[in-house]
């Protein structure tokens, strides 16, 4: 199936602002979609609630538009149910590095055989542009009004602390990168998480000085560098910087390999004890 | 020669395929649809496209022989 095809254009225009990065990464996805030969049938897309949340509304493979925060969650529960399909979540900092926090460490940990794609946009976009767990210090939110006084999560240090066998952070400005960060990650046997630094005009470039739609996304491109010049930076320098590349790429037995050989092994001793 | 087609259906106006375009192809109109009035100079290097956020380009044409 060609990428176009895998978008439900009666739908279009999309419903997210101006120059907002969701639809970018959208249409990176399907393109990968495309290259891996997925289907309708063998593809679920799980997402949670938020702008990037509304993805599901745009792609036509099988969906399911869970809960806030609570997309992994489904997505788990769709893998075990049937490992035999491709399961993608979307979601956004808000929804599942902030509210869903928790589950993105423990489907980390346990190494679903999901892919989870987030799109962070340093903000809350939906409700409003509040502050959450991504949200650099000193930025202004609608919640931080004089400067955000906490800092921001690394999310892909984070997950690939806790044990995700493919972790990489891309950008929508450096959209070639993104994509090929998303197709290695579908391809992963594992958990596997892309992060896409991108843009939310409507709100946090507003009420950082970069109202116009390509301002926060010129923001990002000024601010990026690749993991091997971080090294060079001293850690104030890398503080404020989105820091782009791979941060995990290694195989590990997934869960639902290892969970199979937990049931054939207690059919044998089912059996045996007959 | 390389062409790209803006569906002003789906179109924004957000202004990313005209700022970042390596080669400045665009140029604007007065309410920010983008044209691509050098088509001479672009390179077909597909950036617009992967990067418009409603997805409204098309890149057509190919490198002259
Ligand atoms: S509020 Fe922000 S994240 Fe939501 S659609 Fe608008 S620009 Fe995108
Ligand atoms: S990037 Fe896309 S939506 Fe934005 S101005 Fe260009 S064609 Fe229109
Ligand atoms: S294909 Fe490349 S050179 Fe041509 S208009 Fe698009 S960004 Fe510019």
């Amino acid at each position: 199936m060609k990428a176009q095809e895998f978008l439900v254009k009666e739908k279009f225009p999309l419903f997210w602002c101006a120059g907002c990065g969701n639809g970018s990464v959208m249409h990176a996805i399907v393109r990968c979609f495309e290259k891996l030969n997925y289907t309708r049938e063998n593809t679920v897309v799980v997402t949670g609630i938020g702008c990037w949340g509304k993805g599901d509304d745009y792609i036509n493979t099988n969906t399911f538009h869970g809960t806030h925060g609570r997309a992994l969650a489904f997505g788990t529960g769709i893998k075990l149910a049937n490992p035999e399909l491709n399961v993608v979540v979307l979601m956004g900092d808000g929804d599942g590095a902030t509210i869903g926090g928790n589950h993105l460490i423990h489907a980390a940990r346990r190494n679903v055989d999901v892919t989870s794609i987030v799109v962070n946009n340093l903000n809350y976009g939906m409700t409003g542009g509040q502050y959450s767990g991504t949200t650099p210090c000193n930025k202004t939110t609608s919640t931080s009004r004089y400067g955000h006084i906490e800092h921001g999560f690394d999310l892909s240090g984070l997950v690939a602390a806790a044990g995700a066998p493919y972790v990489a952070r891309g950008s929508v400005y450096g959209i070639v990168q993104l994509e090929k960060f998303i197709l290695e990650a579908l391809k992963k046997k594992g958990f596997s998480f892309v992060e896409a630094i991108s843009q939310c005009p409507t709100h946090f470039g507003r009420l950082n000085g970069m109202k116009e739609p390509a301002g926060m996304l010129n923001w990002i491109k000024e601010n990026s560098v690749s993991v091997s010049s971080a090294n060079q930076l001293s850690d104030s320098e890398r503080e404020n910087k989105f820091i782009l590349g791979k941060f995990a790429d290694k195989e590990k037995e997934d869960y639902s390999t290892k969970y199979l050989r937990v049931i054939r092994e207690a059919k044998k001793i089912k059996e045996g004890g007959k | 020669m390389w062409k790209v087609e803006v569906n002003e259906k789906l179109c924004k106006r957000c202004g990313i395929c005209s700022t970042f375009c390596p080669v400045k192809v665009f140029t604007c109109e007065i309410d920010g649809l983008p044209v691509h009035t050098y088509q001479e100079k672009c390179t077909g290097c597909n950036l617009c496209v992967l990067r418009c956020p409603d997805i409204a380009l098309t890149l057509t044409g190919g490198k002259e022989q």
